[in-house]
């Protein structure tokens, strides 16, 4: 049946900001969707409130708002675009909950704008465990027994009956959030009652324990004529007990017989359509005891997913694009392959490689988080990659994760076997890394059977980690490296580096020898049908085999480094710049090869670039692409500066490898990074910054500190994301840093820069050509400096900032750029203090900021900064309309709404081991998942959408508790009275009630967490903690003060963060909220798409030509 | 016997053509040869090398990974391993499956199989694809230090697919009896002309007691069976067009008005008995991915095929036969061959009916299992008539 004709806009909702468990595969699926339904002439309405997207670029949808994904929110959409359809099966559990409620309120039915994809029922079905248990029963398949209970006594009547340990899990909640096993009465009562609070329905099922069963998923696609098929099956090597985004998954299946994948297919099939997916993609997960073969079906989500994501790049076979079409009505044999072009979609793809996906963690921003991996999701982000057997496919994937300590290794004395039966019961936890600890152990002699008696993992993975164990020692202990022996380690997935290491030489030279024996990589394509049809899609992976797949062709290339695995500090921001760089190049006339290995991403979609390489970005993959290429066709350069920190460290080495850079070189590249030659910089333009020195050593940092005085701001040299930046106050926290926090040695010193107080930080981002600038965008924080840029709250324009100012940020950042030589974009962050303009850092690559200043000016930075690296100029591209005619993000009119960036931190998701929350400060050190915009007429209202969308908003009633720091006490005076005026009733601890009564300001007083009971002065005999637990509290305002008050703070900042209170930390941010929360109150919100914001500023100065 | 690669004894792979790809051993040591061929499937590697149908081939796994669950003595098809050479990449050190027995290399070895290993098997693949099935042979240990020239020449002396009859050949020497599960409702004659052991199970499933009758019955063998409901083809090696007796017998079903069922080889006799030609296809349908169209109900199945040749009829219209209409009922969407046939009397009522690919599955997803319960409404119907 072809296209439903009753349908000619479709309302889109998208996931919002990057969360633990939700990331930027919801990116991929939605663009891939927008483009889908646009290519059908659909009209396009899309809302999500995450401006790092690359779906939400105007151009993806016909009218794009970049609003708050909450059901008022979104009503007002409807009403005012009047869609024909919503579709919420392509933006994660944000979407589908918002659609639920939209369901339920009526406003679906009001609009007639019913959900295609799936609808409600099939929503609760697939959602609901009990609904889903009798789904998963009358399909003929068995669930884990287990229990629904909605208050303690049930939970713990339920446990007595299926016995301990048993598995919690609140529903509704996305990720897994707050599941987990208990294994002990304490722990259950701990993880229920956090369970019943998280969860909407105030819902949580136990569960008899499945741990160490081994652990599949399907996924699997149902047109509306009722075509199934099933795209890809999933195998965890990491057994039931940790999430599935934590785990190590293979795809296909490697250890099931026809018979058992089959029963899968078959159950899999049944609940899809007792479910009642209409059309479109969902993912059901299984667990199969790995004793006798019983099946159990754990769970089925009816939406496209992260592992939908997976499956769409480890078979080519699009899984949301094809979803979309469903959605309006066609069937999957009336949808192609795009790979093939002449198959149809209703097949089902056959992989002749394996696929390995890795989770990427960030446990060391949260040292006081428990890393032990349960059913809740941790991990931050991920790396996949191909091979043509698994061994290969494992190693490559584990060097992808970008960290030394992630790769099989051989270093030091091989284990004894003592040691190996002490890294065996370690690695019976699972942790980041265990699949280490197990080739350890296994290095060190545990047997297959022991490790699998440990850990669970099938014997037949355990086998491939101990074919590699025994390759690295031939490779170690042979008197040579012979062609043969070389070609067997690298058919394993060995990198250079490893060799290097096995035969203690350096790596350069190993690959010297390589090549000189001419062993290289071929690579292969994904043609979703195991070569059995031509592939006209280049979607390429290396391997070690004999026949190469790289066509040649005419036209001159770009090889774009894309980010490699999302991690706090370099997320979905990147994969933007390199997404835009590979369309406008395209358009310019080159051929576009993208180099990435993160599956969540627009940039490994094979329809984004001319070619797409899922390759590890080190530097030996990396060459191994460009020599390939290079033999295929003329190369125009490679360009390093827009996916983060990943690429960008390779620029030096690719140079000297003869690599073609081009943009900003490596050189000016280094010139930034390294402090002295920065400073001689900023002294030749005149440019004043914090007193500064570097230390190799405490001693030295400690005349340093001296030297410049305190407070002073400490990091290591190269980092990205704030990685160990702390503020320093004294001597001695200097010396404990230095020592203890980091490594300071002659490659990697100390950092030592003077902490400007109460300064204003302000971020540019700007595009250079060699001669012109183009100021992109101006932001203001709005927490003072301190607070790392990524985690900060900023405003462009800036709020309060004025055209002279605005002109010195011009005149300084056009000096830096043109003294660090910067061709294509940099990023400055400046300080202002007492009227001088300090620079703090100059980063001569797209930043984090970039997608934002590009939604909020309308100015798609990243396309002009790729041309630019590619020798265009800025005046040609105002000529071309690549950027505006004249004028540019520094001189907005004063009609220019506001656009407030807001991030989107992760605490909720750690606990530490004895199960209390992380604490949620802001430092220096970025913690931050993702970010949010809200976008208005005004700052007050922009500011006040940003939180809308950020965590639910701000209260316009109710009480506020305030604690502040001394020094914050002059300036929470006015904020705080003002929330007196607008009727809000204040409750502050004794010292911050004082001063506040003796201005005038009623409070009442209420006991800190740490005071005791019977205070004659307060108001309440709760302490503020269980107020804030008890939902009495509308807002928290909470300003870290000394070590002795942390305690406190801390435990006030957990309850808010349980309770989901805003919790506001600044003062500045405060400010900021009160302002917002006048505006909340004087009228209702208003939804502006992109589209008419562009139309009224009028930056491109269409109306004009 | 589970070798890693790197100690294992050399090998050498001969296309016809000449291309030559130097693996190691893997198997059987010795030397083999056969029609090359590729199977895409990524599990049911058992099934596979127990199918009759892959009699004469040397199938090459496009599936790196092979051997991973072992072997047991719960899913071969047929008493013994067909396939005259295996092709693998990776084969498995240790399997693992709580239903494995043995390994898979030490049932290659002990049923003298021979294979090889650590070759490029994507890149044999594609050119198969492109140049099409050929002749292939498979020299390990001492065979593979032949000079090439002789390989070739080996390769080339053994005989074509094309115009192969082999179905005498797989096919049982004796009548056997798959009773019915619970209550007997109907009695079928099943030819086998390799019959894989699923399709019996399954009818017997369907209240059928299967008579598997060697492939060189005659019409009235057949008939004698006592209380006969039905006939059934089954899947096979071998060209069709060399099955002149098959042919001979299925006509004088169909005359008789005896409701007929077929599966793969038997489609093609199918084809052949209503005056439809049969041909080769350049690489054939291998694999349990391939969608089918079933054009009585527009809905696509997911099946199972093994399959190099195909019937010869045309799509886009009905043909008179002398037994009734045939039409292509079913087709396969990724390249149009004709997936299945049926004849209706000129009443309109279906009297045979037969498809190309494989609804036992076995290896293969379930989704034409539908074809078993069309096979017993068209003996009900039948029985109903005849009552």
């Amino acid at each position: 049946m072809p296209k439903r004709d009753d349908i000619k806009s479709v309302l889109v909702i998208g996931s919002g900001p990057i969360v633990i468990g939700q990331a930027c595969e919801f990116d991929y699926s939605g663009t891939q969707a927008c483009r889908v339904l646009r290519e059908e002439g659909v009209r396009v309405i899309l809302v999500n409130s995450n401006p790092a997207t690359i779906m939400t670029d105007p151009e993806f949808a016909d009218a794009t708002y970049i609003e708050p994904i909450t059901p008022e929110v979104v009503e007002k959409i409807i009403e005012k675009e009047r869609p024909d359809a919503v579709l919420a099966t392509l933006g994660g559990q944000t979407a589908l909950n918002c659609a639920i409620a939209l369901h339920d309120n009526g406003v679906l039915e009001k609009y007639n704008a019913p959900l295609i994809g799936a609808n409600v029922e099939a929503i609760q079905l697939g959602e609901d465990r009990q609904l889903f248990k009798g789904v998963v029963e009358r399909c003929g398949a068995e669930s884990a027994r287990s229990v629904i209970c909605h208050t303690m006594d049930e939970v713990l009547a339920g446990a007595d009956e299926l016995g301990y340990p048993v598995v919690v899990r609140p529903s509704f909640t996305m990720g897994g959030l707050g599941s987990g096993f208990a294994h002990d009465e304490a722990e259950l009562r701990r993880m229920a009652g956090a369970g019943l609070q998280a969860s909407p329905t105030t819902e949580v099922l136990l569960e008899e324990s499945i741990l160490g069963w081994k652990e599949y998923e399907l996924e699997v696609m149902r047109d509306h004529a009722d075509n199934v098929v099933v795209v890809c099956s999933i195998e965890n090597l990491d057994p039931m007990g940790v999430h599935t985004g934590d785990s190590i998954t293979v795809a296909p299946a490697l250890t099931l017989t026809d018979r058992e994948y089959q029963r899968l297919r078959d159950v899999g099939i049944a609940i899809i359509r007792e479910v009642g997916v209409d059309t479109g993609g969902c993912n059901i997960q299984f667990a199969i005891n790995p004793r006798d073969g019983r099946i159990i079906v754990i769970e089925m989500n009816p939406r496209v997913s992260r592992s939908s994501a997976l499956a769409s790049k480890a078979t080519g076979f699009p899984i949301a694009k094809i979803a979309a079409k469903m959605a309006i009505g066609y069937t999957l044999d009336e949808v192609p392959n795009d790979i093939t072009q002449e198959t149809p979609a209703s097949f089902e793809p056959s992989l002749d490689y394996v696929v390995v996906k890795v989770p990427r963690f960030a446990f060391e921003k949260f040292p006081a988080a428990d890393d032990t991996l349960t059913t809740t999701m941790k991990s931050v982000g991920e790396a996949m990659s191909i091979g043509r057997n698994f061994a290969e496919a494992m190693q490559k994937a584990l060097r992808s994760i970008e960290r030394k300590e992630s790769s099989f290794h051989w270093r030091g004395q091989t284990p004894t076997r003592d040691e190996a039966l002490e890294l065996l019961r370690v690695a019976a936890r699972p942790t980041d890394g265990r699949i280490i600890t197990v080739q350890q152990a296994m290095r060190g002699g545990a047997t297959v059977e022991e490790t699998h008696a440990a850990t669970g993992i099938d014997p037949w993975f355990l086998d491939q980690i101990e074919l590699i164990n025994d390759i690295a020692h031939e490779v170690g202990e042979s008197p040579e490296l012979t062609p043969d022996l070389l070609r067997l380690a690298k058919r394993h997935g060995f990198s250079d580096a490893q060799l290097s290491e096995l035969r203690g030489m350096p790596e350069s030279v190993v690959r010297g020898v390589r090549h000189a024996l001419g062993v290289r990589p071929v690579f292969k394509t994904v043609d979703t049908c195991a070569a059995e049809f031509a592939a006209r899609t280049p979607y390429h992976y290396s391997s070690y085999d004999e026949e190469n797949e790289v066509a040649p062709r005419e036209r001159e290339a770009v090889i774009i480094l894309g980010s490699g695995p999302n991690r706090i500090g370099q997320g979905v921001e990147f994969d933007y710049s390199c997404v835009h760089a590979s369309f406008a190049l395209r358009d310019a006339g080159y051929d576009t090869i993208m180099v990435n290995c993160n599956p969540e991403t627009v940039s490994t979609d094979y329809d984004t670039s001319s070619r797409l390489y899922f390759e590890p970005l080190t530097l030996e993959d990396v060459l191994e692409v460009y020599h390939a290429e290079k033999q295929a066709g003329p190369i125009a350069g490679v360009i390093v500066q827009l996916g983060g920190q990943t690429p960008l460290g390779l620029a030096r080495a690719l140079k000297e490898a003869g690599v073609p850079i081009v943009g900003t070189s490596p050189e000016a590249i280094d010139l930034a990074e390294d402090r002295g030659a920065f400073g001689r910089v900023l002294a030749e333009a005149k440019l004043p910054a914090p007193k500064h020195g570097t230390a190799y050593s405490a001693a030295e940092a400690l005349a340093v500190a001296q030297d410049i005085g305190y407070p002073v701001l400490v990091r290591p040299s190269y980092v990205l994301g704030g990685r160990g930046m702390e503020i320093v106050y004294d001597d001695d926290t200097l010396v404990t840093y230095v020592e203890r926090a980091t490594h300071a040695s002659p490659e990697h010193p100390v950092l030592v820069d003077r902490f400007l107080d109460d300064a204003i930080e302000i971020d540019v981002d700007v595009l250079y050509d060699g001669t012109e600038m183009y100021l992109g965008g101006v932001m203001e924080h709005i927490e003072e400096a301190g607070i790392h840029s990524g985690d900060s709250a900023c405003a462009l324009p800036p709020a309060t900032l004025g055209n002279a100012e605005i002109e010195l940020v011009r005149e300084s950042a056009r000096k830096l750029a043109e003294g660090i030589g910067v061709v294509g974009l940099m990023n400055v962050q400046f300080a202002l203090a007492q009227d001088i303009l300090y620079v703090l850092e100059a980063n001569p690559r797209a930043s984090r900021t970039v997608p934002f200043v590009a939604k909020a000016t309308g100015v798609a930075l990243a396309n002009a900064a790729s041309r630019i690296m590619l020798g265009a100029t800025i005046a040609q591209l105002r000529e071309e309309g690549v950027l505006p005619p004249s004028g540019d993000g520094g001189t907005l009119p004063p009609h220019a709404p506001i656009s407030v960036k807001e991030a989107v931190l992760p605490f909720h998701r750690f606990r530490t081991t004895d199960g209390t929350m992380v604490d949620s400060l802001l430092g220096p050190e970025m913690r931050s998942t993702g970010e949010v915009m809200g976008i208005d007429s005004t700052f007050g209202r922009a500011f006040g959408k940003s939180q809308l969308a950020a965590y639910g908003g701000l209260p316009t009633t109710g009480t506020v508790f305030v604690s502040v720091a001394n020094r914050d006490k002059r300036a929470m005076l006015f904020p705080v009275s003002r929330l007196v005026d607008l009727g809000f009733t204040i409750v502050a601890t004794s010292g911050t009630a004082d001063v506040l009564r003796r201005n005038g300001i009623p409070a009442d007083v209420i006991r800190k967490i740490t005071e005791r009971e019977g205070d004659a002065e307060a108001s309440d005999a709760r302490s503020i903690g269980q107020l804030v637990l008890d939902g009495e509290i509308a807002m928290v305002i909470n300003t870290p003060t000394g070590q002795s008050a942390r305690a406190d703070g801390y435990a006030i900042r957990a309850a808010a963060n349980t309770a989901d209170v805003p919790l506001i930390t600044t003062v500045q941010e405060f400010a900021a909220a009160v302002q917002a929360i006048e505006a909340l109150r004087r009228g209702d919100l208003t939804v502006t798409s992109l589209q008419e914001h562009a139309l009224a500023l009028d930056l491109m100065q269409v109306a004009g030509r | 016997m589970n070798t890693p690669l790197a100690t294992r004894a050399p090998a050498v792979l001969v296309l016809e053509d000449g291309r030559t790809f130097t693996g190691r051993a893997y198997g059987h040591r010795g030397e083999t040869v056969g029609e090359a061929v590729f199977c895409t499937a990524m599990t049911g590697y058992q099934e596979t090398l127990t199918d009759p149908s892959y009699h004469r081939q040397v199938v090459v796994m496009t599936s790196p990974h092979v051997g991973n669950t072992g072997w047991n003595d719960e899913d071969d098809e047929s008493s013994r391993i067909w396939v005259s050479g295996y092709v693998v990449r990776d084969p498995a050190i240790r399997p693992s499956n709580w239903r494995s027995q043995r390994t898979l290399e030490d049932e290659l070895d002990s049923q003298g199989v021979v294979g090889i290993c650590d070759i490029d098997t994507r890149a044999l693949t594609r050119h198969l694809r492109e140049r099409g099935a050929m002749r292939v042979g498979i020299f390990s240990g001492e065979a593979a230090r032949m000079p090439s020239a002789h390989l070739v020449e080996r390769v080339t002396s053994a005989p074509l697919m094309k115009g192969a009859a082999l179905a005498q050949e797989v096919s049982t020497d004796e009548t056997y009896v798959v009773p019915a599960v619970g209550e007997k409702r109907f009695t079928v004659a099943a030819v086998d002309l390799g019959i894989k052991a699923m399709t019996p199970q399954l009818m017997s499933e369907h209240g059928i007691e299967v008579h598997v009758v060697p492939a060189d019955a005659s019409f009235s063998d057949i008939t004698s069976i006592e209380g006969l409901d039905g006939v059934f083809f089954s899947n096979g090696p071998g060209d069709p067009a060399t099955a002149d007796h098959e042919v001979g017998v299925l006509r004088e079903v169909l005359a008789a008005g005896i409701p007929f069922f077929g599966i793969c080889f038997g489609n093609q006799l199918l084809g052949r008995a209503l005056g439809f030609g049969t041909y080769k296809l350049k690489y054939g349908h291998r694999g349990i991915n391939q969608p089918v169209m079933d054009r009585t109900t527009g809905k696509v199945e997911v099946t199972a095929h093994n399959h190099g040749f195909a019937v010869d009829a045309p799509l886009d219209k009905d043909t008179d036969t002398e037994f009734g209409t045939a039409r292509v009922s079913h087709v396969c969407l990724n390249d149009d061959v004709v997936e299945g046939l049926e004849l209706r009397s000129d009443a309109g009522e279906l009297t045979a009916f037969s498809v190309q690919y494989h609804p036992e599955a076995a290896a293969g997803p379930h989704d034409a299992a539908y074809l078993f319960d069309r096979f017993v409404t068209l003996l009900e119907n039948n029985q109903k008539v005849g009552a």
